[in-house]
Protein backbone atom coordinates (compact mmCIF):
# COMPACT_ATOMS: atom_id res chain seq x y z
CA UNK A 1 0.00 0.00 0.00
CA UNK A 2 1.44 3.19 -1.05
CA UNK A 3 2.47 5.32 2.31
CA UNK A 4 0.16 8.68 2.18
CA UNK A 5 0.41 11.68 4.61
CA UNK A 6 -2.63 12.45 6.44
CA UNK A 7 -3.95 15.67 7.01
CA UNK A 8 -3.05 14.83 10.67
CA UNK A 9 0.74 13.99 9.80
CA UNK A 10 0.85 17.37 7.91
CA UNK A 11 -0.53 19.17 10.64
CA UNK A 12 1.90 17.79 12.78
CA UNK A 13 4.72 18.83 10.48
CA UNK A 14 3.47 22.40 10.65
CA UNK A 15 4.08 22.61 14.52
CA UNK A 16 6.28 25.73 15.41
CA UNK A 17 9.29 23.95 17.04
CA UNK A 18 10.27 27.00 19.36
CA UNK A 19 6.91 26.17 21.11
CA UNK A 20 7.93 23.34 21.97
CA UNK A 21 10.75 23.59 24.38
CA UNK A 22 9.44 26.55 26.15
CA UNK A 23 10.03 27.28 30.05
CA UNK A 24 8.95 23.86 31.76
CA UNK A 25 11.56 22.08 33.38
CA UNK A 26 11.27 19.07 31.35
CA UNK A 27 10.83 19.71 27.95
CA UNK A 28 10.22 17.19 25.09
CA UNK A 29 12.06 15.66 23.06
CA UNK A 30 10.97 17.35 19.12
CA UNK A 31 9.61 14.30 18.18
CA UNK A 32 6.00 14.82 16.88
CA UNK A 33 5.97 13.85 13.19
CA UNK A 34 7.14 10.25 14.09
CA UNK A 35 3.65 9.91 16.35
CA UNK A 36 0.84 9.82 13.99
CA UNK A 37 0.93 5.74 14.49
CA UNK A 38 1.97 5.60 18.02
CA UNK A 39 -0.25 4.52 21.05
CA UNK A 40 1.09 7.31 23.54
CA UNK A 41 1.58 11.10 22.93
CA UNK A 42 2.60 13.19 25.54
CA UNK A 43 2.50 16.29 23.83
CA UNK A 44 2.21 20.47 24.54
CA UNK A 45 -0.02 20.59 21.46
CA UNK A 46 -3.46 20.52 21.44
CA UNK A 47 -5.25 17.83 19.92
CA UNK A 48 -8.88 16.99 17.61
CA UNK A 49 -11.19 14.78 18.47
CA UNK A 50 -12.34 14.34 15.01
CA UNK A 51 -8.85 13.68 13.47
CA UNK A 52 -7.87 11.13 16.68
CA UNK A 53 -11.01 9.08 15.58
CA UNK A 54 -10.56 9.30 11.96
CA UNK A 55 -7.28 7.60 12.99
CA UNK A 56 -8.62 5.13 14.98
CA UNK A 57 -11.19 4.27 12.43
CA UNK A 58 -8.91 4.38 9.53
CA UNK A 59 -7.76 0.52 7.97
CA UNK A 60 -10.26 -0.49 10.72
CA UNK A 61 -13.44 -1.87 9.16
CA UNK A 62 -13.19 -5.06 11.86
CA UNK A 63 -14.12 -2.75 14.86
CA UNK A 64 -18.21 -1.68 14.98
CA UNK A 65 -16.98 0.24 18.45
CA UNK A 66 -15.34 3.45 19.27
CA UNK A 67 -15.22 4.61 22.50
CA UNK A 68 -13.63 7.95 23.27
CA UNK A 69 -13.29 9.95 26.46
CA UNK A 70 -11.65 13.59 26.76
CA UNK A 71 -10.70 15.42 29.97
CA UNK A 72 -10.95 19.08 30.20
CA UNK A 73 -9.56 22.03 32.69
CA UNK A 74 -12.71 22.47 34.86
CA UNK A 75 -12.82 26.73 35.77
CA UNK A 76 -13.25 24.99 39.81
CA UNK A 77 -12.07 22.82 42.50
CA UNK A 78 -12.64 22.73 45.70
CA UNK A 79 -14.50 25.54 45.91
CA UNK A 80 -11.66 27.43 44.18
CA UNK A 81 -12.02 29.10 40.86
CA UNK A 82 -9.54 28.30 39.11
CA UNK A 83 -7.46 30.56 36.80
CA UNK A 84 -4.78 28.09 34.95
CA UNK A 85 -3.44 24.25 35.35
CA UNK A 86 0.28 23.43 34.53
CA UNK A 87 0.71 19.55 33.90
CA UNK A 88 4.66 18.23 34.95
CA UNK A 89 5.65 14.46 34.23
CA UNK A 90 8.42 12.12 34.36
CA UNK A 91 9.49 11.87 30.80
CA UNK A 92 10.82 7.75 30.01
CA UNK A 93 8.24 6.85 33.27
CA UNK A 94 5.35 8.14 32.16
CA UNK A 95 5.80 6.32 28.77
CA UNK A 96 6.79 3.56 30.43
CA UNK A 97 3.74 3.16 32.71
CA UNK A 98 1.28 4.14 29.70
CA UNK A 99 2.64 1.79 27.68
CA UNK A 100 2.27 -0.77 30.66
CA UNK A 101 -1.38 0.25 30.91
CA UNK A 102 -2.20 -0.38 27.92
CA UNK A 103 -0.98 -3.85 27.53
CA UNK A 104 -2.97 -5.18 30.56
CA UNK A 105 -5.81 -3.55 28.86
CA UNK A 106 -5.33 -5.51 25.92
CA UNK A 107 -4.88 -8.93 28.15
CA UNK A 108 -8.29 -8.19 29.68
CA UNK A 109 -10.40 -6.87 26.63
CA UNK A 110 -10.31 -7.58 22.73
CA UNK A 111 -9.34 -4.76 21.76
CA UNK A 112 -8.30 -3.05 18.24
CA UNK A 113 -6.70 0.21 18.13
CA UNK A 114 -5.78 1.72 21.54
CA UNK A 115 -4.13 5.85 21.65
CA UNK A 116 -3.78 7.76 24.70
CA UNK A 117 -2.77 11.43 24.25
CA UNK A 118 -1.97 13.59 27.59
CA UNK A 119 -0.77 17.14 27.21
CA UNK A 120 2.08 18.28 29.70
CA UNK A 121 2.52 22.56 30.14
CA UNK A 122 0.16 25.27 30.89
CA UNK A 123 -3.21 24.81 30.00
CA UNK A 124 -6.27 27.50 30.35
CA UNK A 125 -9.71 26.62 31.35
CA UNK A 126 -11.52 24.70 28.70
CA UNK A 127 -8.85 23.37 27.56
CA UNK A 128 -8.44 19.23 26.07
CA UNK A 129 -6.10 17.53 28.86
CA UNK A 130 -6.48 14.05 27.83
CA UNK A 131 -7.86 11.86 25.50
CA UNK A 132 -8.24 8.11 25.10
CA UNK A 133 -9.81 6.41 22.18
CA UNK A 134 -10.37 2.83 22.58
CA UNK A 135 -11.95 0.06 19.24
CA UNK A 136 -13.23 -3.13 19.69
CA UNK A 137 -16.05 -5.38 17.85
CA UNK A 138 -18.45 -5.16 20.17
CA UNK A 139 -19.21 -2.14 22.97
CA UNK A 140 -18.91 -3.52 25.89
CA UNK A 141 -14.88 -4.01 25.82
CA UNK A 142 -14.22 -0.63 24.47
CA UNK A 143 -16.33 0.91 27.03
CA UNK A 144 -14.45 -1.33 29.42
CA UNK A 145 -10.71 -0.66 28.50
CA UNK A 146 -11.40 3.25 28.08
CA UNK A 147 -12.35 3.36 31.83
CA UNK A 148 -9.67 0.63 32.88
CA UNK A 149 -6.98 3.14 31.04
CA UNK A 150 -8.38 6.00 32.54
CA UNK A 151 -8.98 4.80 35.95
CA UNK A 152 -4.98 3.59 35.82
CA UNK A 153 -3.38 6.84 34.07
CA UNK A 154 -4.99 8.49 37.72
CA UNK A 155 -3.06 6.64 39.87
CA UNK A 156 0.09 5.31 37.88
CA UNK A 157 1.53 7.77 35.56
CA UNK A 158 3.51 9.94 36.40
CA UNK A 159 1.88 13.67 36.05
CA UNK A 160 1.19 16.41 38.39
CA UNK A 161 -1.24 18.96 38.09
CA UNK A 162 -0.29 22.78 39.74
CA UNK A 163 -3.35 24.98 39.91
CA UNK A 164 -3.79 28.52 39.83
CA UNK A 165 -6.18 29.95 41.42
CA UNK A 166 -7.99 33.10 42.62
CA UNK A 167 -9.15 33.71 45.83
CA UNK A 168 -10.63 37.75 46.56
CA UNK A 169 -8.89 38.70 43.67
CA UNK A 170 -5.30 37.45 45.01
CA UNK A 171 -3.73 34.37 42.67
CA UNK A 172 -1.69 31.79 44.09
CA UNK A 173 -0.41 28.39 42.94
CA UNK A 174 -0.74 24.87 44.46
CA UNK A 175 0.07 21.32 43.66
CA UNK A 176 -3.23 19.48 43.66
CA UNK A 177 -3.29 16.62 46.17
CA UNK A 178 -4.25 13.34 45.38
CA UNK A 179 -7.78 11.91 45.63
CA UNK A 180 -8.36 8.44 47.66
CA UNK A 181 -11.57 8.08 45.20
CA UNK A 182 -8.98 7.46 42.59
CA UNK A 183 -7.08 5.09 44.55
CA UNK A 184 -9.91 3.04 45.00
CA UNK A 185 -11.76 3.74 41.86
CA UNK A 186 -8.55 1.99 40.35
CA UNK A 187 -8.64 -1.03 42.95
CA UNK A 188 -12.09 -1.55 41.69
CA UNK A 189 -10.17 -3.22 38.67
CA UNK A 190 -7.90 -5.57 40.47
CA UNK B 1 27.01 6.93 40.48
CA UNK B 2 23.39 7.17 41.30
CA UNK B 3 21.12 9.38 39.37
CA UNK B 4 18.52 11.25 41.30
CA UNK B 5 15.58 12.75 40.33
CA UNK B 6 12.89 14.98 41.81
CA UNK B 7 9.58 16.48 40.81
CA UNK B 8 6.49 18.36 41.26
CA UNK B 9 6.23 19.37 44.81
CA UNK B 10 9.29 18.05 45.68
CA UNK B 11 11.55 19.10 43.96
CA UNK B 12 10.65 22.92 45.01
CA UNK B 13 10.54 21.91 48.52
CA UNK B 14 13.93 20.71 47.84
CA UNK B 15 14.68 23.12 45.39
CA UNK B 16 16.40 20.23 43.94
CA UNK B 17 15.84 18.69 40.53
CA UNK B 18 18.34 16.46 40.30
CA UNK B 19 21.72 14.97 42.23
CA UNK B 20 24.13 11.98 42.49
CA UNK B 21 25.35 9.81 44.75
CA UNK B 22 28.08 7.64 45.32
CA UNK B 23 26.31 4.12 44.78
CA UNK B 24 28.68 2.39 47.92
CA UNK B 25 26.63 4.60 49.80
CA UNK B 26 23.84 2.89 49.50
CA UNK B 27 22.05 -0.90 49.03
CA UNK B 28 18.20 0.26 49.06
CA UNK B 29 16.17 2.58 48.37
CA UNK B 30 14.89 3.16 51.80
CA UNK B 31 19.25 3.83 52.34
CA UNK B 32 18.58 6.81 50.00
CA UNK B 33 15.47 8.39 52.02
CA UNK B 34 17.62 7.83 55.51
CA UNK B 35 20.69 9.71 53.86
CA UNK B 36 18.62 12.25 52.33
CA UNK B 37 16.87 12.63 55.03
CA UNK B 38 20.18 13.75 56.93
CA UNK B 39 20.32 16.81 54.90
CA UNK B 40 18.58 19.58 56.71
CA UNK B 41 15.47 19.71 58.35
CA UNK B 42 13.50 20.80 55.01
CA UNK B 43 14.95 17.53 53.60
CA UNK B 44 13.62 15.53 57.08
CA UNK B 45 10.64 16.87 56.89
CA UNK B 46 10.16 16.35 52.82
CA UNK B 47 10.61 12.39 53.22
CA UNK B 48 8.88 12.04 56.30
CA UNK B 49 5.78 11.96 53.82
CA UNK B 50 4.34 8.76 54.12
CA UNK B 51 2.26 9.32 50.87
CA UNK B 52 5.49 9.73 48.84
CA UNK B 53 6.31 7.45 45.75
CA UNK B 54 9.37 6.56 44.34
CA UNK B 55 10.50 4.72 41.28
CA UNK B 56 13.72 2.93 40.02
CA UNK B 57 14.90 2.91 36.50
CA UNK B 58 11.19 4.17 35.71
CA UNK B 59 9.41 1.33 37.76
CA UNK B 60 7.96 2.21 40.68
CA UNK B 61 9.11 0.16 43.80
CA UNK B 62 8.80 0.23 47.58
CA UNK B 63 11.79 1.07 50.26
CA UNK B 64 13.52 -2.45 50.26
CA UNK B 65 14.29 -2.28 46.13
CA UNK B 66 17.82 -2.95 45.95
CA UNK B 67 19.92 0.05 44.11
CA UNK B 68 22.58 -0.44 41.45
CA UNK B 69 25.38 1.97 40.06
CA UNK B 70 23.97 3.60 37.10
CA UNK B 71 20.14 3.21 38.51
CA UNK B 72 18.21 6.61 37.77
CA UNK B 73 15.77 6.67 41.67
CA UNK B 74 13.17 8.97 41.46
CA UNK B 75 11.11 10.79 44.08
CA UNK B 76 8.06 11.97 43.70
CA UNK B 77 4.40 12.92 45.51
CA UNK B 78 1.35 10.94 44.62
CA UNK B 79 0.39 11.69 41.00
CA UNK B 80 -2.43 14.06 39.94
CA UNK B 81 -2.71 13.55 35.76
CA UNK B 82 -5.62 12.50 33.63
Amino acid sequence: MPVTKSPFSLRLLAVDMSKVMTSDTTPIKATSTEKVDQEISIQREDFSLAEEVALLEKDNLTDGAVVTFTGRVRNNNNGNSVTSLTLEHYPGMTEKSLANIISQAKERWQLGKIKVIHRIGELAIGEQIVFVGVTSKHRHDAFAANEFIMDYLKVDAPFWKKEKITKAGSVSESWLAAKSSDTNKAKCWS
Amino acid sequence: MIKIVFFAALREQLNCAEMSLPADDVQTVDDIKQLLSNKSEQWQQTFSHASLLSAVNHDMVKGNHLINAGDEVAFFPPVTGG
